[in-house]
């Protein structure tokens, strides 16, 4: 898939737009960037961004990764586990997955989140995908 | 119920009452547009209008899991606030969903959440989201959240016994909720 072809492809999802999501693609590695915007801050206090925002970037994140390597449709989520590392503050948010298992249905794969540095994540999310019947 | 006495003012009655502000105070709920419907001690239902902008598949309408998690997220939120006897900064430890079926497209969904441990420092916390039907959900979610305020340190048990007790006629309903939302024999 071409990062023109991937854009296009996001550009349909609403929800891709509501986050803010867009994503790089350098030759296979794939980043996710969630930039920084006033109506994601969970906590206005700290200010920190939603738990539920972090939580579904980073599914996105995978999502996307998935779509890339198998094509065919978008795989659904079965179950994620998010675990909350470090409160995200008001900046740009990255995130990158790999993926660890593709079978002929299920893949696993894992996610992490950050922000200035990518050895202190934000956010980790492991989670397994239905992905789309092959016709 | 019958006495006109007025009695001093839960702590649930309070968030009952602080909710819609502290939904307005937080932008990504402000976005989210989830208000909170019923809320007893420990437990929390939240409803969330459709929005087209929650779309994740636009072949079929359904909204992205991340909105799920999201409403589930902060359901979760308002069970352990519900389950403290004032207001306590909390942060999303950890949280689990498992996606049993799509949302049905432009539906409103309702997640209802239950604080069935409450530490010093630790809550935990499980929560399902469905359109009508509990027995029917889209999603569950298992969470664990941490307290941050200096005074998050007492025990939903030890609270709810004797010295809620001048307010029992009163507060029925949600002294015999406490009760049942932490029961002993709950998993860790």
């Amino acid at each position: 898939m071409t990062p023109e072809v991937l854009a296009a492809v996001l550009a349909r999802i609403p929800y891709v737009a509501h986050l803010g999501v867009r994503a790089e693609l350098h030759g296979d590695e794939m980043t996710a960037v969630l930039p920084y915007s006033e109506h994601l801050i969970g906590n206005p206090m700290l200010p920190a961004l939603h738990g539920g925002v972090i939580g579904g970037f980073m599914e996105l994140t995978a999502v996307i990764q998935l779509s890339l390597q198998s094509g065919d449709g978008a795989p659904k989520p079965i179950d994620v586990t998010v675990e909350y590392l470090r409160s995200g503050r008001p900046r740009d948010t990255f995130a990158r997955a790999e993926v660890k298992k593709v079978g002929r249905r299920i893949a696993n794969v894992q996610v992490e989140a950050w922000q200035e540095a990518r050895a202190k994540p934000i956010a980790a999310l492991r989670g397994h995908f239905l992905l789309a019947a092959r016709t | 119920m019958s006495h006109t006495e007025p009695l001093p003012q839960s702590w649930i009655e309070q968030l009952r009452a602080l909710a819609p502000a502290m939904m307005a105070a937080s932008p990504y709920a402000r976005a989210l547009g989830a208000e909170l419907g019923e809320v007893e001690r420990g437990v929390a239902l939240l409803r969330l209008p459709y929005q087209e902008a929650f779309i994740g598949d636009p072949s079929t309408g359904v909204i992205a899991g991340g909105v799920v998690t999201a409403l589930l997220d902060q359901t979760c939120g308002y069970a352990v606030w519900s389950a403290l006897d004032q207001f306590a900064p909390i942060a999303t430890l950890d949280l689990r969903i498992d996606y049993m079926r799509p949302a049905r497209p432009r539906e409103p969904l309702q997640a209802r959440a239950e604080c069935y441990k409450l530490g010093r420092a630790i809550a935990f916390v499980r929560g399902l989201a469905f359109e009508t039907d509990p027995g029917d959900p889209v999603a569950a979610a298992q969470g664990v959240f941490v307290l941050r305020g200096k005074k998050a340190g007492a025990e939903l048990r030890g609270r709810t016994s004797p010295p809620a007790k001048t307010t029992v006629k009163a507060d029925g309903e949600l002294e015999g909720a406490a009760t049942n939302s932490s029961l002993p024999e709950d998993p860790q």
